[in-house]
């Protein structure tokens, strides 16, 4: 187990520098410059050389890489390079909090959601249940998560005045005001999410429910609720979990997006302005922070597996 | 006592809006410990009946016809929820895939306890000590590591021992027994069914073994049935089907058999053709396609099963059979 760990964060490291050094070309590969962003066509060429020197942009694009990576290493990632020159690790630092909260809410309402869904419409197969179930799970695969979101702030925010429209609170300053401000954007994320894992939990569950084991698990006359939680639902699970492993991506691309409806400063709306302005270091240590939360998700998830099936178990 | 009595039970499977008639007149009956062995190939309806039994039919079959009695009860009358109460305190079954029939993902302690708690009323520790016990009387090696097991870290065998167990745990008057060496080893085989027949017998419970090897019966049943495409065709006691097969059908089955008693090199005679296809409609007795002995009769009008000497047999020409039988044997 230990060695398999050791052997994965290994591999996760690897995947992320990948990322970081992909990211690092292909920004600047992108065309437009942030010099020019900034100056905004004030500056002659000498203000452009000296801004160039001070930013370190006038040296080769490999001599970058290396001084910028020296520095990830040292835990720094730079100073954003428009405007004010704030660390991105304090921009990251204040963003990661809201783009996590959000992501894990909009998760566990989806899940809260998705399971009792996909059970029921597996359970009920081909009755008004069943076809409710889909139909609502396909309407929510099929909107947009942005044209949702305008959507619930039209309804709860504007019209029915229930909820704040825009912004965020701290969870530690008032659980309920972080609440309040985060359920209608984790709503428009996870309403997608919901929709797929239901539509998995329904048909893994129906051949579950086929399977030799159900039929045994049936002769020793157990009752229903045995049946579904102590036997279906875990051999059911396995493949729904690889697909949550996946479709977690679908939540994190989600917020990055629907932050900016909601006009929550998280890593989405960091990184979209990022990219608007050419603040590469910004940019670079939101993708990376981006990635390790992809590559995390993933070990969760192998891991997961592990605790679940214990054919793959590893000694 | 009469455990269990199924009386002209049908089964019927609804299909693409059509019904069609799985199982037609299954009538067979056991006593309190005694051994029926059920006798049929694949699709001839013995697993259905003994599913029909366990109120286990999949979704679109139904028992259409007929009674099911279980010490005198209809089960075809009882609630679900009835039924589920017999389920594995009073009739348990054992499933011929042993390979697929425990669950995967839970351990051989789970599986085998969660029925005496809840049938039982055992606490953990109580069903923990008494799955112990009977995973030694199923011979089972070293029972305490093997709980802690999951069904991917035993042998087929193994797990079949297992699944014994667990049709056992909750003392059952009736074990209905699916094919459940089938899936094994032949030498396996003869253990797990001597064993099945052993602890059946020890413990005063009634079996039904379902099988389609005519030549592994006579041990250990009684009664025989055989049944061929959705009917019991004959019954009689496995004495009597040996020693004289009324009809063609049994008759067959047992020239399939390789016998030690018979010269090495005399051939195998299979039956002709294949078994007829449940959704087609054929008149008339269901084996005449493949009998030799057919006549227009046998192709018009459908053969009731009757008494014939010591046998019960749907045949209209029985006696034919049996006269070949004693042919071949001599």
């Amino acid at each position: 187990m230990t060695s398999y760990m050791l052997r994965r964060l290994i591999g996760s490291v690897i995947v992320m520098w990948a990322v970081a050094t992909l990211v690092f070309f292909m920004l600047r590969l992108v065309p437009g410059d942030p010099i020019a962003a900034m100056l905004a066509d004030a500056g002659g060429p000498d203000e452009i050389a000296a801004m160039k020197a001070q930013l370190g942009l006038d040296r080769s694009v490999f001599v970058q890489y290396g001084i910028w990576f020296a520095n990830m290493f040292q835990g720094d990632l730079g100073n954003s390079i428009y405007g004010s020159r704030v660390p991105v690790s304090q921009i990251i630092t204040e963003a990661f909090p809201r783009t996590i909260s959000l992501s894990l809410l909009a998760f566990f309402i989806a899940m809260v959601i998705a399971v009792p869904a996909g059970i029921l419409s597996a359970t009920r197969r081909n009755t008004m249940t069943d076809n409710t179930v889909s139909l609502f799970a396909f309407l929510g695969l099929s909107m947009p998560d942005f044209w949702l979101a305008i959507l619930l702030i039209i309804i709860f925010a504007a019209n029915l005045q229930w909820l704040p429209a825009i912004g965020y609170t701290p969870i530690d300053e008032s659980l309920w005001q972080w609440f309040r401000h985060l359920i209608l954007p984790a709503i428009a994320i996870g309403t997608a999410f919901s929709a797929i894992i239901a539509r998995m939990i329904r048909s893994s569950l129906l051949e579950v429910l086929n399977s030799d084991y159900m039929r045994t698990a049936r002769s020793k006359g157990l009752t229903p609720r045995m049946l579904m939680f102590g036997h279906a639902l875990p051999n059911a699970m396995i493949p729904v979990i690889t697909v949550i492993g996946i479709a977690f991506a679908l939540l994190i691309s989600g917020a990055v997006v629907v932050e900016n409806v909601f006009a929550i400063k998280g890593l989405g709306r960091v990184l979209i302005e990022g990219i608007l302005n050419r603040d590469y270091p910004v940019v670079q240590g939101a993708v990376l922070v981006v990635s390790a939360i992809f590559v995390f998700s993933n070990l969760i998830v192998d891991l997961l597996y592990g605790l679940i099936d214990p054919r793959i178990r590893l000694n | 006592m009469t455990l269990l009595r199924l009386e002209n039970v049908a089964i019927d499977v609804d299909r693409d809006g059509q019904t069609r008639r799985l199982v037609h007149d299954a009538s067979f009956e056991l006593d309190r410990g005694e051994t029926l062995a059920i006798v049929g190939e694949s699709g001839s309806g013995k697993s259905l009946s003994a599913l029909a039994v366990m109120g286990l039919l999949a979704d679109g079959l139904r028992q259409a016809e007929g009674v099911i009695e279980f010490e005198g009860r209809d089960l075809s009358a009882m609630s679900p929820k009835q039924i589920n109460q017999l389920r594995g305190s009073e009739i348990s079954m054992i499933f011929q895939e042993p390979m697929t029939s425990l669950n995967p993902v839970r351990s051989i302690e789970h599986q085998l306890t969660e029925g005496m708690r809840l049938k039982m009323g055992l606490s953990r520790r109580g069903a923990r000590a008494r799955a112990l016990e009977l995973l030694q009387e199923v011979g089972i090696s070293d029972p305490a590591q093997r709980l802690r097991q999951y069904p991917h870290q035993l042998s087929g065998g193994m797990r079949q021992r297992v699944m014994i167990a667990i049709a056992l745990s909750c003392n059952p008057k009736l074990i209905l027994a699916d094919e459940p060496t089938t899936a094994l080893d032949v030498t396996i085989q003869a253990q797990i069914l001597a064993l099945t027949a052993k602890l059946c017998r020890d413990h005063d419970v009634g079996l039904v073994l379902i099988t389609h090897n005519l030549g592994i019966v006579a041990r250990y049943a009684r009664n025989v049935a055989v049944m061929y495409a959705g009917r019991v065709i004959e019954k009689a006691s496995a004495r009597d089907l040996y020693r004289a097969p009324k009809h063609p059908y049994t008759r067959g089955l047992l020239d399939s058999v390789p016998r030690l008693d018979l010269p090495r090199d005399r051939p195998l005679s299979p039956i002709a053709g294949a078994p007829p296809d449940p959704m087609e409609e054929l008149t008339g007795c269901r084996f005449h396609p493949r009998c030799p002995k057919a006549t227009d009769r046998c192709i018009a009008e459908v053969p009731a099963i009757h008494d014939v000497e010591r046998h019960q047999v749907a045949c209209w020409h029985p006696n034919l059979a049996q006269k070949n039988a004693r042919e071949a044997v001599a």
